[in-house]
């Protein structure tokens, strides 16, 4: 392919240059208007206050300033805590959902399993139909009684169905003979999928992992339906939310005894939250990202 | 007879057994967070009262959603979740497959390696700091728009009171979001595509825009069509992280262009306790959901048999 767009370089007519200009140019555009909001974000949290009311958000700190983050870190205890809570929740959410995942997507592409089509009729029927939002509360807050409780944010993430049949497919492109084999050397079904099959399928496992990590790190929605606003620790997002919307949450930190309430810095210090409820995920993407668009390339493209 | 057929799915069940235990904690979740509220939506037909219970509280009928056309709720509700999927569908795609074509035509891999890991940037991080980027752009003092509007010499435009901007700035979100992690689909497809063809077209002398037009664009088709037809089942989802953190759910000012079924059932249910009306809006949802998929698989199979579901 590299070798065929060489030899047909030497003979690019006009239309064909346009057309490598305008790939390159609205390529690296877009790629820009998707990278900016997060340099402006950072570079804003570490200007002056005053400084952005006065001339807006800015691309490079024009006043440099660190008083957003010493007003955030004023009273670290509560973004401390979200932050350990988001960190536990992530890494035990990740670990047992992406055992779960895997192990089901194993069980259902077994051509031997008798149940599988039923299973995973009854697994992708969840996606057809749903009792909404309100069963679901009601489920949660008087059936489970888990209102309140941090196991809400951990356990509705550990499955989605989604997820399950990415997994299947790419357990099917593990060939069966694997399996087969450890079954006439005498291997159990469940060892031949710890020993042999998890090691096979590392790249599907870094891909949903990505995709739990993700959700779970980025989770608000059942902090803010199940959690009392009265809980002193909140997802890390959550935490983001309210001070972003609630602008007391800012007032009533140990430094605004200091700062006069008019000079508190309220805008840069929503923006310095969001640097560090954010920074984590951003910077981990890098290493992860070849496992993860090769993931979703598999996955998408039905083969 | 009926002996031997139990014998049989007993020796059936027993040779399987190791695999039913191990697809038994898949089979608890969803019934416990998937079917258990099933039933549940039987709250649309009550005058749901919470120290009753669902089974208990008095049974209406039809008259929850009675209010709910005669309000006009509804009608708005579905229009904005309908017409917003759709913008969001039809732009998003045209987008995407645009972006792929493109980032098929850049032949330095390492500009299209970098440009491919700041285009899905935006897919890594919550709506919730979506929503602050949003209200940086379009806070009314000293957001973005407003401070080019004033150094133009234009007024500002009181953005969180207007709501006829709402619908561009959401599609544009959307847009940002989504695009780079739905053009790596297509490209994947693109990188599919047998070599040969493209060689072949190449020595007849085919331009690259030739190649685009008559060669890439068909292969693309069908990933669109499918990818469209499975948008359309989902078409009376709207996306409660995108509306909830960009717009808010309770700014009433916007209400006539920005309030989809999500939000509606959202400020139900939260701020108004209102469950039975929340309920009825869901039912509509998930019932007539669920006909917009078997239809819509139905479609697929007509078209391309290989792509259905079931």
């Amino acid at each position: 392919m590299e070798r065929i767009e060489k030899s047909a370089s030497y003979k690019m007519s006009a239309s064909d240059i346009n057309l490598k200009i305008l790939a390159y140019t609205v390529v690296g555009i877009f790629a820009l208007i998707c990278l900016i909001p997060f340099v402006v974000m950072t570079s804003s949290s570490f200007n002056l206050e005053s400084d952005i009311i006065k001339n807006g958000y800015c691309l490079f700190p024009r006043k440099f300033s660190l008083l957003a983050y010493k007003v955030i870190f004023s009273a670290p205890d509560r973004l401390i805590g979200s932050y350990i809570l988001t960190i536990c929740n992530t890494l035990l959410g990740t670990t047992i959902g992406l055992f779960l995942i895997s192990m089901t997507g194993y069980v259902l592409q077994r051509p031997d399993y008798a149940y599988r089509n039923a299973i995973s009729f009854y697994i992708y029927f969840t996606t057809l139909f749903s009792g909404g939002l309100v069963p679901y509360y009601l489920l949660i807050t008087r059936g489970l009684h888990l209102k309140d409780n941090y196991l809400v944010l951990l356990i509705p993430g550990l499955m989605n169905p989604w997820l399950i049949i990415l997994m299947k497919n790419f357990m099917k492109s593990i060939p069966h003979e694997i399996t087969e084999s450890a079954k006439i050397d005498g291997a159990g079904d469940f060892t031949i999928f710890i020993k042999l099959i998890l090691p096979l399928a590392k790249p599907a496992l870094a891909t949903v992992g990505l995709f739990l990590a993700l959700g779970y790190w980025n989770e608000w929605f059942n902090g803010m339906l199940f959690l009392s606003t009265t809980m002193k620790y909140k997802p890390l997002q959550l935490y983001l939310y309210e001070i972003i919307t609630k602008a007391d949450m800012l007032r009533n930190t140990p430094a605004s005894k200091y700062i006069p309430p008019q000079n508190l810095p309220t805008e840069t210090a929503k923006l310095a939250t969001a640097v560090i409820a954010t920074g984590p995920i951003v910077l981990a993407y890098p290493f992860v990202q070849r496992y993860f668009i090769k993931g979703i390339t598999i996955g998408a493209v039905k083969g | 007879m009926s002996s031997k057929s139990k014998s049989n799915a007993w020796k059936t069940f027993k040779q399987n057994k190791t695999l039913v235990i191990m697809s038994l904690p898949a089979i608890v979740f969803f019934f416990i967070f998937s079917y258990i509220p099933m039933p549940g939506i039987y709250i649309a037909f009550t005058d749901y009262r919470y120290d009753l219970g669902i089974f208990k509280s008095p049974f209406v009928g039809f008259e929850n959603f009675r209010f709910l056309i005669e309000s006009g709720d509804l009608l708005r509700l579905v229009r904005n979740t309908v017409l917003y999927n759709i913008a969001f569908i039809l732009v998003g795609n045209i987008f995407q497959i645009f972006l792929a074509l493109l980032l098929n035509e850049i032949n330095n891999r390492t500009y299209r390696k970098i440009t491919q890991s700041f285009m899905l940037l935006p897919h890594f991080i919550s709506y919730v700091l979506v929503g602050l980027f949003v209200y940086n752009v379009m806070n009314y003092d000293y957001g973005l728009l407003n401070i080019l509007l004033k150094k133009v010499g234009l007024n500002p435009i009181p953005t969180y009171s207007n709501p006829d901007i709402w619908p561009y700035v959401l599609v544009a979100v959307n847009l940002w979001k989504n695009a780079g992690y739905g053009s790596i689909i297509y490209f994947a497809t693109l990188t599919s595509i047998d070599p040969e063809i493209i060689e072949s077209a190449m020595i007849d002398g085919a331009s690259h825009v030739q190649k685009i037009r008559y060669i890439l664009l068909p292969l693309l088709r069908p990933t669109f069509v499918i990818l469209l037809l499975f948008s359309l089942g989902g078409i009376l989802r709207g996306d409660f992280g995108l509306f909830y953190n960009v717009v808010g759910a309770t700014n009433a000012l916007l209400y006539e262009k920005t309030d989809i079924i999500e939000t509606f059932v959202f400020r139900s249910l939260v701020n108004d306790f209102n469950f039975s009306m929340a309920s009825a809006v869901s039912f509509f949802q998930s019932v007539f959901g669920f006909f917009l998929v078997v239809f819509t698989n139905w479609l697929v199979k007509k078209i391309e048999p290989d792509y259905a579901l079931f």
